[in-house]
């Protein structure tokens, strides 16, 4: 997290001079004469008529959602006809960089905050701090977590559409059950709330996961005991706030809350099905639980340490690099990032919180479920932009997480040994991208 | 078995190889004047369509693996540094971040090919032999015992780890109805996540076996079986003396095709169990999956898919000298008494 150092001011000193410096340097970074986004954008498009190869890995409850959004741009713009490709996220990461390589990448797409500075440098996604300027888009219309994690060796290189992070998920029948009438709000009232609901009869009310989304409770609880997973000489997750939000979660299995080797995905369907009082999982889950018909409601996650912080993620508009780029093509593109960043209020309805300040007070959230989630905007945390950061978690901390959820290592051991392991892996990362 | 056997590995039956024919062709040339002349280009044409399949999909990226695993090589970066032995040392230095995994993965490998090929030559027999009685039904339950294996992994795989989830699974459900333990975590924790997927295993691939083997007991003359029962053997000495001497050719084979797609288990564990608990059930194709298709590390995955590769074939050699060796040496011991 370089950025830490600074303080906002500066980070913003700094990311002008990089936008302006990108401005002059695309040509000559790894992309060469590839480099297509570094034209200026003019804001609009008046060319011929175009189609747009559009990807995005929108597969669940939100996809409905951005194919209107998607039709309604093709309604208003009669020269660009967006058409979009939507896959599963996995296949997404795995496909977007062979497609670029190939020369038969789309024009514009969506992915993953934590997954922008992997893919800049791999140079399967070039900067646009040009659009951002014509937008007019700085940080002040944006947290700066989420602002300031979309930029990769001084150049920007998404637009974020979306903040999403995990929330507290409660069923309130049980919870009217057992007399608790206010969400659990810290370790002390979720503490209160377990004893009370297992009072009530429901033997298991918090069922911890082993896997997905483990490490992500693993992070939040990290966050707010005033750790940091990564630093700049490699995983620092075993650190102390690691180790205790990890005991934390095994806790909960010791104290008889959870049972023991959930296996994955089973502690959501076992809330769905009313087994289970008690579940943490992003708020992309919203409409799903809406239309199974339970009767659950959502909260901000206790804060278990001493501040409040919670992981999060956010989608981010990107342009791909192109072996033989049609300018008209990247015009078309950088209108449409525009207009979906302008109508980002629609957005909501999938469950997030739109990314924009301005977006968010012109009342987008009002009624919505996410409403009480968006209030935490400010203790959201993100990621560093550190290239090959997912795959690096994925292989360490995830397993680390859990082993120590299911107790077969203790936590202190397991999450020394991931992060020994995640150093090493940074530091090939750091090798193979050049730093 | 997440590599269904294709058409390619069907039995070699009778047909003999072209190439093998060819010198063979040549020399009679001269002898036989009726024959046809022809040129040297002749048989050489007729492989042509196999040959180029062959060359671009099996050839090719065989050797380009073999140059892929001597670089640090990441498609998506614009150099690939070369970097020797480095891949391959890095597997067999304990200190390496890939000597965990890729050994771990071999192990769980080894583990899951151990557990589920004698099960898989044993079961499938055991239902072949029953499938070859005549009895009403037969056809039909011959249907229900291969309707697995048309399944993909993916459905197989999602349907079992519903089923066979510990805490909302039906499984254990019906287990505790009947008075069992219900609290095995079939999927989350070893030995029972290994008892899980060969079982599954098992289940969803016993029907192609069956259906070699009763291809292999249809082949064997009824005469046998009426000389057996004049010399007064009962059904187990017809089953040691006739069929199993009389499946052996198909025998190798199925152990062949058994221990390969075995050794290539992928779907399974990353479907069901996610390579968990850890990484216990990471087999080695997993591994090499997601080392070079997720980490981009095609270097490093073509080194590991290589150590695969020589293991397996040690293991085939291993097997077809068991298969070789042992008849020649009954001929001589039949012909000495």
């Amino acid at each position: 997290m370089k950025q830490k150092d600074f303080s906002g001011r500066r980070v913003l000193g700094v990311t002008a001079l990089g936008a302006a410096l990108a401005l002059v340097l695309a040509g000559c970074s790894a992309g060469g004469a590839e480099q297509t986004a570094s034209e200026p954008f003019t804001g609009e498009y008046a060319g011929p008529e175009v189609e747009l190869s559009y990807w995005n890995g929108f597969t669940g409850g939100d996809g409905p959602f951005m194919e209107t959004m998607v039709a309604e741009f093709n309604a208003e713009h009669d020269n660009i006809k967006v058409v979009s490709n939507t896959m599963q996220w996995i296949d997404f990461y795995q496909r977007l960089p062979a497609a670029v390589t190939a020369g038969e990448g789309p024009d514009v797409g969506v992915m993953h905050l934590d997954q922008l500075a992997t893919n800049a440098a791999r140079n399967v996604i070039v900067p646009i701090d040009d659009l951002t300027e014509e937008l007019g888009l700085t940080s002040d219309d944006f947290t700066k977590d989420v602002w300031d994690a979309g930029v990769y060796k001084d150049a920007r290189y998404g637009i974020p559409l979306d903040v999403h992070s995990l929330a507290m998920y409660y069923n309130t029948e049980h919870f009217a059950a057992a007399g608790i009438t206010e969400a659990p709000t810290d370790a002390a009232s979720l503490q209160d709330a377990l004893v009370k609901l297992q009072a009530a009869g429901y033997e298991t009310p918090f069922w911890m996961p082993t896997r997905w989304p483990s490490h992500l409770m693993n992070l939040s609880v990290l966050w707010q005991n005033g750790g940091e997973p990564y630093g700049d000489d490699g995983a620092t997750f075993d650190s102390a706030a690691g180790v205790e939000a990890l005991e934390w979660q095994r806790s909960l299995v010791d104290d008889g809350y959870s049972p023991s080797d959930v296996a994955i995905d089973s502690q959501y369907v076992a809330f769905k099905n009313g087994e289970t009082s008690i579940t943490w999982d992003g708020i992309w889950q919203i409409n799903d639980l809406v239309e199974s018909g339970l009767a659950y409601a959502v909260a901000p996650i206790p804060t278990i340490g001493e501040t409040d912080a919670v992981w999060a993620n956010s989608h981010n508009f990107f342009l791909p690099r192109q072996s033989n780029a049609d300018q008209n093509k990247v015009n078309a593109s950088k209108v449409f990032i525009a207009w979906m960043s302008e109508q980002s209020a629609e957005w909501a309805g999938s469950g997030m919180i739109p990314a924009r300040q301005s977006v968010r007070d012109g009342g987008a959230l009002k009624g919505l479920p996410q409403e009480a989630i968006a209030g935490t905007i400010d203790s959201m945390r993100f990621l560093p932009p550190i290239p090959g950061i997912g795959q690096v978690q994925a292989e360490t901390l995830e397993i680390a997480v859990a082993d120590g959820v299911q107790g077969t290592t203790t936590p202190s051991e397991a999450l020394k040994k991931a992060a020994d392991s995640a150093t090493q892996l940074m530091d090939d990362n750091k090798a193979s991208f050049g730093g | 078995m997440s590599t269904k056997v294709g058409e390619r590995a069907l039995p070699p039956g009778r047909a003999r190889r072209p190439s093998a024919s060819e010198p063979e062709s040549q020399k009679k040339r001269g002898v036989r004047a009726g024959t046809r002349q022809q040129g040297i280009a002749t048989p050489w044409l007729f492989l042509t369509p196999y040959l180029l399949l062959f060359g671009s999909f099996v050839i090719l990226p065989a050797v380009l693996g073999v140059w892929i695993s001597f670089h640090s090589w990441d498609y998506t970066l614009p150099n690939k540094p070369f970097v020797g032995l480095d891949n391959y040392v890095a597997l067999f230095s304990p200190g390496s971040t890939v000597f965990g995994p890729f050994w771990g993965s071999m192990r769980a490998t080894g583990i899951f090919t151990v557990l589920s090929v004698p099960l898989l030559l044993i079961v499938p027999l055991a239902v072949a032999l029953l499938m070859s009685k005549k009895f009403p039904g037969r056809d039909f339950l011959r249907a229900i015992y291969f309707a697995p294996y048309v399944l993909g992994v993916a459905v197989i795989s999602v349907l079992w780890r519903y089923l066979l989830d510990n805490n909302i699974g039906l499984v254990n459900h019906y287990l505790g109805l009947l008075g069992l333990p219900d609290d095995t975590a079939w999927t989350t924790t070893t030995p029972a996540a290994w008892v899980a997927l060969v079982g599954v295993t098992v289940w969803w691939t016993l029907g192609f076996n069956a259906v070699i083997y009763l291809a292999g007991l249809q082949d064997i003359p009824t005469e046998l079986y009426e000389a057996a029962r004049v010399d007064g053997a009962g059904p187990w000495m017809q089953f040691l003396h006739v069929t199993i001497p009389g499946l052996k050719p198909i025998l190798s084979f199925i152990t062949i095709i058994t221990l390969l797609a075995s050794a290539n288990m992928f779907g399974q564990s990353y479907l069901m169990t996610q390579g968990g608990p850890g990484r216990e059930t990471r087999t080695a194709i997993y591994q090499i999956a997601d080392t070079g298709l997720r980490n981009f590390q095609m270097g490093s995955a073509a080194a590991m898919s290589y150590v695969l590769t020589v293991f397996l074939m040690a293991i085939s050699a291993f097997v077809f000298y068991i298969f070789r060796e042992k008849q020649p040496r009954k001929l001589k011991k039949e012909a000495r008494s």
